[in-house]
């Protein structure tokens, strides 16, 4: 046997392999922490240098007293956006994947077909007759123009009945005997039954209102309803650059999600396989 | 559908049946109507504004029937990002794939540190576009000296720096566009081939070991790959439907068109999706009759994609 074949030779391949590309996964999010943490001309210096020699701590405090980059009133947006939005669609979907899977309604299949349908709609193509629509409510440049219009998850309510359809029937018709009707049923056995679900599909729907980019764009014009998104997105194109400060801004905008990534890892994998079992 | 949906209940009960409806609608109501509100309705307004002139207005003014759609299939422009997006298609889909089963076979092999590769591959997701293509544009594709990518260009071979996003020939822009989609994306595509190798049965690698198929590459052609077709197929087709519909990167990195839009003009000409196009024409150019139009095209495309995509794979017949 060669020494080629060997075990021990292919996990010693694998993991070289592997680490290698860890360290190519993992660069971009040490650039971002090194400009950050940099003055200007340690960024733009020949050469490469690993780390700032001293980190730039204030690098904080002038990206907030930028006035190209108005960090505070984009962070804030987008919490509001991203929280109200995950709520609202959780509630709406997670309501409507019971009412389509328990509910004997004559007509519910009908419905299921008539919401199901709209999956099919590319998402970004519809953004143009969205906001003709959003434009005659008078919406544009507010934060209910920027949440109400996706707070109706289709994908999510779809997800919400397939995982009520396979509930144990039997907890529910004991809670029926004892004479709930559905909503208590659904208020005290069923939701405190379906955290996992709602903890997969919360963190994505957050994860994706949060680095949302095209809606804000059309939607929040003035700067008083930028998100944090369009924030960066323009101050990348100022004419002046303020380098360690976008990179700053950057950091501040990607590190609440990695936090939240990191503890609800387990169930954003779950969410993901979902859309691949939807798909 | 399940047939568990055919619950009977007592017919001779009127009241009840109301009560039934009344309740079922309390439930699912809300979101019906909100679908109806933001996506049918803007189906069916933007179908109508597509037939009419509407410029600077977002009501339809005058009745040009398909004028908007031939002025659109004769415009060199939005000819151009359809290609733009066909090519980057071609690139993308391709690579994400094999890249993520790759990333899924060797996270899948290893025995120790399985979680730690695993997170690590998968953390892009937390990244939004906007800042992966500030990184990308800024930092790493930088065309100046201090770029990353120049930087060890000059350690390594001493070769001059390079404008990568700006220069036409050769189209270097490519390399940053795909690898910025390919970073955010692949985890995401590894997580799913993961889930679908655990699924594949122990016995069936124990039985071909038996059997003497001890070469890897038969092993993966006659195991793995039927394990994870339908994983493979959804993966595709994920993959399709969001290249075709590509915004971000292109706005960020390569600008957003001349006619107005945050980014300016920047490198747009030279790779500008259709989506960034109808963007400027809609947004920029404040016609929303012609833009309407470039919608229904492009969602005309990526439906028949996804159909066509569907009966060359049986689609469709394995529901969840």
């Amino acid at each position: 046997m060669s020494i080629f074949s060997s075990r021990l030779f292919q996990q010693t391949v694998t993991y070289v392999l592997l680490l290698f590309l860890a360290f190519v996964f993992l660069f971009p999010f040490y650039v971002i922490g090194r400009n950050a943490l940099m003055t200007r001309r340690e960024i733009t210096a020949a050469g490469w240098t690993w780390l700032p020699a001293e980190p730039q701590i204030e690098n904080l405090t002038n990206l907030f007293n930028d006035p190209l980059a108005p960090m505070a009133t984009g962070l804030r947006n987008s919490f509001l956006i991203a929280i109200t939005d995950l709520i609202l669609q959780m509630v709406l979907a997670s309501m409507a994947g019971y009412g389509l899977a328990r509910i004997p309604y004559r007509w519910r299949n009908l419905v299921f077909y008539m919401l199901i349908a709209t999956i099919m709609i590319p998402g970004a193509v519809t953004f143009i007759p969205k906001y003709v629509i959003v434009a005659s409510l008078g919406w544009v440049n507010t934060l209910q123009g920027l949440i109400i219009p996706n707070a109706f998850n289709v994908f999510a309510t779809f997800i919400f009945r397939q995982f009520y359809l396979n509930f144990p029937q039997e907890l529910e018709d004991a809670g029926r005997v004892d004479g709930m009707n559905y909503w208590q049923v659904y208020r005290y056995i069923v939701l405190p039954n379906s955290r996992s679900v709602f903890a997969a599909l919360g963190a994505l729907t957050f994860i994706g209102s949060w680095n949302s980019f095209v809606w804000p764009l059309v939607i929040g014009q003035n700067q008083s309803s930028w998100t944090v998104q369009i924030v960066l997105s323009t101050f990348m194109t100022a004419q002046t650059i303020n380098l360690p400060a976008l990179f700053m801004g950057a950091a501040v905008a990607v590190v609440p999600l990695l936090i939240l990534f990191f503890i609800f890892q387990r169930y954003i994998s779950q969410g993901v396989t979902f859309s691949g079992i939807k798909g | 559908m399940t047939t568990r949906n055919m619950t009977t209940f007592p017919v001779s009960l009127r009241q009840n049946r109301w009560r039934t409806a009344l309740t079922f609608w309390g439930f699912v109501g809300p979101m019906v109507l909100g679908v109806i509100i933001f996506t049918y309705i803007p189906v069916i307004w933007g179908l109508i504004l597509s037939l009419f002139e509407a410029r600077a207005t977002i009501e339809p003014t005058k009745f040009v029937g398909l004028e908007n759609y031939l002025f659109l299939l004769n415009d060199e422009k939005f000819l151009l990002s359809l290609r733009t997006v066909g090519v980057f298609t071609i690139f993308i889909v391709p690579i994400t794939c094999a890249f993520a089963l790759l990333l899924a076979l060797l996270v899948n092999n290893v025995t120790r540190g399985k979680a730690f590769f695993r997170s690590v591959f998968f953390i892009p997701t937390a990244c939004s576009y906007v800042i992966a293509s500030l990184v990308w544009k800024m930092s790493l594709f930088n065309g100046l000296r201090y770029g990353v990518a120049n930087a060890f260009m000059n350690i390594a071979f001493d070769a001059p720096a390079v404008d990568w996003i700006g220069t036409v020939s050769p189209p270097y822009y490519w390399l940053v566009l795909v690898s910025v989609r390919l970073w955010l994306q692949v985890g995401l595509y590894m997580i799913i081939f993961l889930a679908a190798l655990q699924d594949i049965p122990q016995e069936l690698y124990d039985a071909a070991h038996v059997d003497g198929a001890s070469k890897g590459w038969q092993v993966f052609r006659n195991i793995t790959l039927p394990g994870i077709r339908n994983a493979l197929v959804a993966v595709i087709l994920l993959n399709l439907i969001a290249a075709f519909q590509a915004f971000d990167e292109f706005y960020n990195i390569m600008g957003g068109g001349a006619a107005g839009g945050g980014a300016g003009g920047g490198n747009a000409f030279l790779a500008r999706t259709p989506l960034v196009y109808l963007y400027s024409i809609a947004f920029g150019g404040r016609d929303y009759g012609r833009g309407s139009a470039g919608a229904f095209i492009l969602a005309a495309i990526v439906m028949t994609i996804t159909v066509l995509q569907g009966r060359l794979f049986g689609f469709g017949r394995s529901e969840a």
